[in-house]
């Protein structure tokens, strides 16, 4: 295992939820960057592949499951640690997200000890 | 509460469960009693010690319920998990080969999420285990937690530590705001009420047991007994599975920890040989 700093995209509509994922995932010792959507998030990844990706479902432009559909088309789309994050719990959402390609799912409200213990179990910290 | 007050109550508990209460536990004391002198009628702690001096036999088991810690979660601390399915379930579908059973027992079951785990891992590898008998039994002090392990029921919180999201949409269905384990996992352990204190008669023998964050709470002697008396229950090649902050290294020497294996005690005689465990 490297020491390098993993990478971490935010992706989701609020700011105020962007904010507390950043500051838990900095403290995790993640380097962060945000997207509000998932067009802007898709251009993200295509400058640079993050190691995970914290994903939400309902934002506009592109959904999360839209964004993560595409993501895993492209190249090198299949690296990155994709954790669904999102208010949306019910089985069938939960399941769309897996076959969409998602790693894990962390229903809203989250803190800091089920992203530390999903991110751990996705071996990123 | 007068010094001797608690003398009196930790010495109840001393007796009924193991649990050993130092005298910073006062806090303790006073917070998990509150709801049980509610239950009661009792106005607080000085009424409750009164009726439990008095012999009240339903509120020294409460008292001694509320005190124990029956916090779980589901794959806890993964390598105990990671351990039965790569090395103990192989090793036992060889040596068990003939007889095709395997007994498993979680003697502090609480609310369910060790022997749920194990009993996923099974599922998992249901083609291994086809045609063989296996048994899981949850044993737990609290009728409590063990009729909320029975009923299979977690919060959003409780399915999401551990849990690979994978197995909880596999093996859960949701209830309103609540997850439920589905009939064919929550089928697969039997659970009874049993105090550790107990005599085990009764329980057969089994293949493998987890004791896991129970012994914590003991004193030496009393892990010391129930140690070797689950070694009597075990035969040459079984496992025991302890917590990440328990061991038998300075308590008996009836077990001794598998090098390589993290959590993992065996019987002296099974130690030596290879232990190939990564
Ligand atoms: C912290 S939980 C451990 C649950 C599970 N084994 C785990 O590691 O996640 C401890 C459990 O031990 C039970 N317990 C405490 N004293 C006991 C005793 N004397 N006999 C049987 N169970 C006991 C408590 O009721 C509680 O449910």
């Amino acid at each position: 295992m490297g020491l390098a700093v993993k990478h971490c995209l935010v992706v989701d509509d609020s700011r105020v939820v962007r904010k507390v994922a950043r500051k838990i995932l900095e403290e995790l010792k993640f380097e962060i960057s945000e997207a509000e959507d998932g067009l802007i998030a898709l251009t993200a990844c295509r400058g640079a592949m993050p190691d995970a990706i914290l994903l939400d479902w309902n934002m506009p432009n592109m959904s999360g499951i839209e964004f993560l559909r595409a993501l895993r088309q492209e190249d090198g789309g299949d690296r990155p640690v994709v954790v669904f994050c999102t208010t949306e719990n019910d089985i069938s959402f939960i399941t769309q997200a897996i076959e969409a390609g998602a790693n894990e799912y962390i229903m809203k409200p989250f803190d800091r000890e089920i992203i530390e213990a999903k991110f751990a179990e996705a071996g990123l910290v | 509460m007068t010094p001797a007050d608690f003398d009196f109550v930790a010495q109840m508990l001393k007796r009924r469960s193991g649990l050993v209460l130092s005298t910073d536990k006062l806090y303790l004391l006073e917070s998990r009693i509150g709801p049980v002198a509610r239950k009661h009628g009792l106005g607080g702690l000085d009424a409750v010690v009164a009726k439990l001096k008095a012999n009240d036999e339903a509120l020294a088991r409460d008292v001694t319920e509320a005190m124990t810690t029956n916090e779980s979660f589901f794959f806890r601390d993964k390598t105990p998990f990671d351990h039965f399915e790569k090395l103990m379930l192989p090793a036992m579908l060889k040596a068990r080969a003939a007889t095709k059973r395997l007994r498993i027992w979680c003697a502090a079951a609480s609310t369910g999420q060790e022997p749920y785990s194990l009993a996923m891992i099974l599922r998992e590898k249901s083609a291994l285990v086809k045609d063989w008998r296996v048994e899981i039994i949850g044993t737990d002090l609290s009728n409590d937690v063990l009729s909320r392990a029975k009923a299979g029921l977690y919060t959003q919180f409780e399915v999401q530590r551990g849990l690979p999201v994978q197995l909880m949409v596999k093996y859960f269905t949701k209830e309103r705001e609540q997850w439920k384990i589905k009939d064919d996992i929550r089928s697969m352990v039997q659970y009874r009420q049993m105090n550790l204190l107990d005599s085990y008669v009764g329980l057969g023998t089994f293949d493998i047991i987890y004791c896991r964050n129970v012994l914590i709470y003991f004193d030496e002697a009393t892990k010391r007994g129930i140690l070797e008396r689950m070694a009597q229950l075990l035969p040459e090649d079984g496992y025991l599975l302890l917590g990440a902050a328990e061991t038998v290294v300075g308590i008996t020497n009836v077990f001794t920890p598998l090098a390589g294996a993290q959590g993992v005690s065996v019987k002296p005689a099974k130690a030596q040989p290879k232990a190939n465990v990564a």
